[in-house]
């Protein structure tokens, strides 16, 4: 049978300010444990929470940019549950009146756009950290984490697939990004998904019964989890079984999801108006120079990539997905004034680079500037492409400025037609075979003999002369 | 409004409490006692007053993005039961 997979995502991101969201304590991440804690984010009795205004500001940017309604009038909830990661006893989040709601985003996924509503984004605060302790089997717990501010934004379950899931949360992420309001690094826990997940038969209406798959930390674990749930649920319904409404978990390493334990699944929140904070009342004026600050967003900046510096879209799609490519690609097409080449370095190169050593693009070993005068060195006839492959290697390993390296290894182009005209010589006179080849119209010998001249040459040939001056030498 | 000993033991559950029967029905009273309280507010009149959240008129009461000092870990720790100096440290919550 055919199936409809009907999916909603829930995301939250660290929201990237310096303090917690009802405390001064610091947010920074990987810190000695424990040791970003006071009374009001450990839940000590009698400790009053006062909000961070930026965690309002952050909030409202990520619903102007996401298309959102920003509420005038709205007000935090107590969000009511036991589990040790969590102080106080209770989360404090919003319920019935979040802080902006009913926006959208586009995206799109093998050519076709189309929108993903956006239910609600509500400011929160994220819990402490479990750890498990291997010396005696118990659980420490670190609360530097508890308090820090978190946004959740909550999808609409307009996402159809793997595809379509990955696509909305990269899409989201690269908005976050733009906006300055998370740095998003999912490997640090600081932006996680959880699927709402269900199937139904091509043609049924009604909803099938739906699974969350919680905390999911890579693109690769959400299309993997998502596509390993849609088989599970097949493979239920297909043998007249019945989905059960649960939390699941998915372990990345095993490639398996797997279902919480009831215990801990017993869902009662008992929400009420949080008595501690007062109401959040927001102007069209604040609403407004919020607005005014909002950054060039990726849609734009594709937009500008495709039509004014003729990128493919493809790859002007790809850059624009994470802000800090897109300013890498910024920096360096500005200082070497050739967006092509750097788009393709980027494309071919320096994505591979950071998914090899596991770093963000601020982190990368090339920096843009020592990229943009790698570019500007093949575009001066300085060096030639190929050994600007060899110069990059090393630049990865070194982070070495490219001149220097060039300088060092002595791998200067020759651009000296003297010199090459010796070297195309004593090619031609050692392969009389091909020279024949060549006459008797086949055009392979051609590369051949440059192949053999660029031996001889270590790569350092200019390849625009030595094929000059092969025609002519053949032409003779 | 009556508390049943099943509301009861759906709160302990929550809390992950084990209670004995006889902690259930002693629950059981005390909640119901205290529900009764509570429902002395039912009394007011309230005619002509307006919903509102939070006992006060103040709203938009805000905190700068300023960092503060932290608690000494040591302090912090010391209201645990216990700790292994770094971090709160509990029986395990893997099973």
């Amino acid at each position: 049978m055919e199936y409809e997979v009907i999916i909603g995502i829930e995301v939250h991101a660290e929201l990237s300010t310096k303090t917690k969201i009802y405390c001064g304590c610091s947010t920074e991440f990987g810190g000695d444990p424990n040791t970003h804690c006071c009374p009001v984010c450990t839940g000590m009795p009698g400790a009053l929470p006062v909000l961070n205004e930026k965690v309002v500001e952050y909030a409202v940017r990520a619903g102007l940019a996401t298309n959102s309604t920003i509420s005038r009038n709205c007000k935090q909830d107590r969000k009511n549950y036991f589990y040790p990661d969590l102080p106080s006893g209770y989360q404090i989040s919003q319920f019935d009146l979040p802080l902006c709601s009913d926006g959208k985003l586009d995206i799109t996924v093998d050519g076709v756009t189309k929108d993903i509503g956006i239910t609600r984004i509500h400011i929160e605060n994220d819990a402490g950290k479990l750890i498990h302790d291997v010396y005696t089997g118990g659980t420490l717990v670190d609360l530097n984490r508890a308090g820090v501010p978190l946004i959740e934004i909550v999808s609409e379950p307009d996402i159809r697939s793997a595809d379509e899931a990955v696509a909305y949360v990269e899409r989201l992420k690269g908005i976050l990004e733009y906006i300055g309001v998370s740095d998003c690094k999912m490997q640090e826990g600081s932006l996680r998904a959880d699927v709402n997940l269900s199937i139904r038969p091509v043609g049924q209406e009604k909803f099938g019964t739906r699974t969350e798959t919680k905390n999911l930390n890579s693109f690769r674990s959400i299309a993997r989890a998502i596509n390993f749930e849609i088989e599970r649920q097949k493979e239920i319904l297909e043998s007249g079984g019945v989905v059960y409404q649960e939390t699941r978990r998915w372990d990345d390493e095993k490639g398996e999801g797997y279902a919480m334990r009831a215990k801990e699944e017993a869902n009662d929140y008992r929400y009420f108006p949080e008595p501690d904070l007062m109401p959040i009342r927001l102007s069209e004026e604040y609403i407004q120079s919020i607005k005014e600050t909002l950054p060039e967003l990726p849609e734009v900046r594709y937009k500008r990539y495709v039509e004014e510096l003729g990128l493919p879209e493809y790859d002007a799609g790809i850059i624009t997905s994470s802000k800090l490519l897109s300013d890498y690609f910024e920096v360096a097409a500005n200082e070497c004034k050739n967006a092509k080449a750097v788009s393709n370095w980027i494309m071919t190169d320096i994505i591979r680079v950071a998914k090899e050593l596991g770093v963000e693009y601020d982190e990368l070993p090339v920096s843009a500037i020592q990229l943009a005068h790698l570019i500007a060195l093949i575009d001066n006839g300085t060096i030639s492409g190929k050994i600007a492959k060899e110069v990059f290697a090393d630049m990865v390993e070194t982070s070495n400025d490219p001149e220097k390296i060039v300088e060092e290894k002595g791998l200067l182009q020759i651009s000296d037609e003297g010199a090459i005209k010796e070297v195309v010589d004593k090619v031609i006179a050692a392969n009389p075979q091909s020279i024949a080849d060549y006459k008797a119209g086949k055009d392979k010998a051609l590369g051949f003999l440059v192949g053999q001249c660029m031996k001889e040459m270590k790569g350092k040939g200019n390849p625009q002369i030595l094929n000059k001056l092969i025609l002519e030498e053949l032409s003779k | 409004m009556a508390i049943s000993s099943e509301e009861v033991k759906h709160i302990a559950a929550l809390s992950m409490l084990n209670l004995s029967e006889e902690e259930i029905n002693k629950y059981t009273n005390n909640l119901q006692e205290i529900v009764e309280f509570a429902n002395k507010i039912n009394e007011l009149n309230t005619d002509g007053v307006g919903e509102s959240t939070v006992a006060t008129n103040a709203f938009n009461v805000f905190r700068k993005d300023e960092p503060r000092n932290s608690l000494d870990r040591e302090l912090l720790l010391s209201n645990a039961p216990t700790s292994n100096g770094e971090a709160y440290s509990l029986p395990s919550m893997r099973n």
